[in-house]
């Protein structure tokens, strides 16, 4: 790789966070920060941080957002950055836009860096669509004659046309995003930062913006650093990527095989133990001790085929008292791609417990799977709920609790095995 | 490629440590248009769906003006000088006052109002409180207008205002102008860095800038008090927004002394005010978004 091709380069960047309330003792922990640095000495509450593990409890009340990041980064690449909640992108994106500076170490950069702001901040309510595209233009960065230059482009991209002389007050938050996505999008930085903005708006308008962030980064020769949960987004649109877990990279490679890595991280998870998890959050009034699958014939199996009857098991302890009428169940199902593709809800369906043992097994009868081949893992929350639209109380919620592989099967009974992607859909063809 | 030949044209670094000041004026003018809109965006919404508009401009003043004549004037019997109207008298000194306090109370909460947007991205934070004390400017201006439009009237319609002069001095009121814009930006840069982390200071001000008021010679002259309570007169002559108002008033109205020395005493201070919150202001934008 020539040196001349790195456009951004990471060298040993690290943050550090306090944890818990800020504003008791920190006078004191000011005065001895200055104290250290009258004499020369280091920061004295820099050795005490830990890794950023936020299910076990640490130590101190310090702790390490990132922990010595390198990366480069090449002049026209899309770079993904993956991870889980709380692995440290936003803290790194926040770093990257001069948002807030890291503790130790530097980034160096060839060109200017723009971040795209989330929905509307910046956006002035008050403010029609027009005046706002300027507003925001100048904090991204543009002056009023780039801006004036390129509005006509700008709104008819954002597809606001009717609504641009109306405050921003009255817009929908689709419209809003449209809007703020459109600025950026013509907004001319070298390196373009963005965070998970396409969760929002509808799918015509997503297809549009990752076409316009291709275009950007093949066209133009830009760079984007991109952050997203999205891994189809990532998957179409990223170059290479880098996984992020506890505050540290731990996979760098190209973008398929960083959300590969990613998935595989996630899928071992939900092979591990459940009782060995650490992530369960709730009250615990109920605690779920293990979950598996068993077949028509009550074997556990840890292989499924589309088409067939199952029986999913979680085996429980009950520690409190629960009313059983608002005892729910919501099960959740993701693809590989780390997107929900089926949800199971007791609130939903209308079924009602009368009473809840001690002890026992709750079964979930599925007389014919809809899943075709692949890797599926299952979210749970148990709660309780007193009516469908009050919220709910979580008694037992972890995350990737549960992995399912489902091979090909017959479904229809016709002797051809099921393609694999997606759901098998209850149906029948008649030509009339 | 040479080592040496590609380390020189990285664009910028982001690095923890800072100097003492890191004042990017390139950054600042890059960024004026920002300050332009800003100024503009607060000056349109401040009183949009409201009926009255930008007569509310108007109308702050005058009301407290006319309040102050009615308790201070008529009722505790302050003289404001012979052949000037008290409520002359009062509308320069609130017109003055209002807008050191709203440059101070409108950059005091910098940080923690527009923590949203901070949050999100980077600019030069400062463009942030410059755009308060510049909308202010265009607020003040409208008020001066209003002034200059009583004081005509008193002057020529009626015969209260025989003595109400304006000096020569009245060249030095742009500067004047510019030491109440400076001595309320500097001190609500350096509450509202402080506010970040000692969120005390947000209720401090409130009241504050209210006790500050009546410490700042706004309703009455500085010799009246000082010949009224000699022991305390000290804590209002050396307040600087004392010396500002009463200045103020010398040039419109030609009440009071002029000297040099209270000019400069005010420039002095304003500056250094501006000066230190400017360092405050410039380490706390860098690391507040962690502790705001």
């Amino acid at each position: 790789m020539k040196e001349q091709d790195i456009i951004l380069k990471a060298t040993n960047i690290s943050k550090q966070y306090r944890l818990g309330v800020v504003g008791t003792g920190t006078i004191s922990h000011d005065l001895n920060r200055w104290w250290s640095s009258i004499r020369g000495k280091d920061d004295p509450y820099l050795k005490v941080g830990e890794s950023n593990d936020r299910s076990t409890k640490g130590e101190s009340e310090y702790v390490w957002a990132l922990k010595d990041i390198n990366f480069e980064v090449k002049k026209g690449e899309v770079l993904g950055v993956i991870g889980k909640n709380g692995a440290g992108k936003s803290t790194l994106l926040k770093i990257l836009s001069k948002v807030t500076g890291p503790t130790t170490g530097e980034i160096k950069t060839r060109g200017r860096i723009a971040s795209l702001l989330e929905v509307g901040t910046g956006f002035h309510g008050e403010m029609t669509g027009r005046e706002n595209i300027f507003l925001n233009g100048a904090i991204l960065g543009m002056s009023k004659k780039e801006i004036k230059s390129k509005i006509d482009e700008i709104i008819e991209f954002s597809g606001c046309q009717r609504y641009i002389d109306t405050p921003v007050k009255r817009y929908s938050s689709g419209m809003t995003v449209r809007l703020a996505f459109a600025v950026a999008a013509f907004l001319e930085p070298e390196i373009l930062v963005i965070d998970e903005v396409l969760a929002v708006g509808d799918v015509e308008f997503q297809k549009k913006a990752i076409g316009k962030m291709q275009d950007i980064s093949r066209g133009e020769g830009r760079t984007v650093l991109f952050v997203s949960h999205n891994m189809a987004a990532v998957k179409s649109l990223c170059t290479r990527g880098i996984v992020l877990e506890n505050g540290k990279i731990v996979f760098e490679g190209d973008s398929n095989a960083s959300i590969n890595f990613y998935l595989d991280n996630a899928y071992k998870m939900s092979s591990k133990p459940i009782f060995e998890r650490k992530d369960r959050k709730g009250n615990f009034k109920l605690k779920i001790q293990d979950i598996y699958a068993e077949n028509h014939q009550a074997i556990r199996v840890g292989e499924l085929h589309s088409g067939e009857e199952y029986k999913i098991v979680f085996e429980y302890k009950k520690f409190k008292d629960i009313i059983p009428k608002q005892f729910t169940i919501v099960l959740q199902f993701k693809n590989e791609n780390d997107e929900i593709v089926n949800t199971i809800a007791t609130d939903e369906i209308g079924t009602v417990f009368n009473h809840i043992k001690d002890e026992g097994r709750i079964e979930i009868q599925i007389p014919k799977l809809q899943f075709r081949e692949g890797n599926y893992s299952m979210n749970y929350m148990i709660s309780e709920k007193p009516s469908f639209n009050t919220p709910h109380v979580v008694i037992d919620y972890l995350q990737d609790a549960f992995a399912m592989q489902v091979l090909k099967g017959d479904y229809w009974k016709s002797g051809i095995l099921n393609r694999p992607k997606g759901f098998i859909q209850e149906a029948s063809i008649n030509i009339a | 490629m040479h080592k040496t030949e590609t380390t020189q044209d990285w664009l910028y670094t982001i690095s923890p440590k800072r100097k003492m000041i890191d004042l990017n004026f390139k950054e600042i003018w890059r960024y004026r248009d920002l300050l332009f809109l800003f100024v503009k965006r607060d000056v349109i919404t401040q009183y949009k769906q409201t009926v009255l508009g930008p007569l509310w401009y108007f109308i702050q003043p005058l009301f407290t003006s006319v309040i102050f004549t009615l308790i201070f004037n008529n009722l505790a019997a302050i003289p404001t000088g012979d052949g000037i109207p008290s409520f002359l008298f009062n509308l320069a000194g609130i017109t003055s006052w209002n807008y050191f306090s709203s440059c101070l109370t409108g950059t005091s909460n910098t940080f923690t109002a527009n923590r949203g947007i901070f949050g999100k991205v980077y600019f030069p934070r400062v463009i942030t409180p410059l755009s308060v004390v510049v909308s202010n400017l265009i607020k003040f201006g409208i008020q001066l207008l209003v002034f200059t439009c009583f004081y005509l009237y008193f002057v020529f319609f009626t015969d209260k205002a025989e003595n109400a002069v304006p000096q020569l001095a009245i060249v030095l009121l742009p500067v004047l102008i510019m030491f109440m814009g400076l001595f309320g930006l500097g001190f609500g840069m350096i509450i509202s860095s402080l506010t970040t982390k000692y969120r005390d200071l947000t209720f401090l001000v409130g009241f504050g800038v209210q006790l500050l008021m009546y410490a700042s010679a706004v309703m009455y002259p500085l010799s009246y008090f000082k010949e009224k309570v000699p022991e305390y007169a000290w804590l209002v002559e050396y307040n600087p927004m004392t010396t500002i108002i009463e200045l103020f008033r010398y040039m419109t109205l030609g009440i009071g002394d002029f000297s040099m020395s209270n000019f400069m005493y005010a420039g002095l201070i304003s500056i250094t005010f501006f000066l230190i919150g400017l360092i405050i202001f410039n380490k706390t934008e860098k690391s507040f978004i962690d502790t705001v």
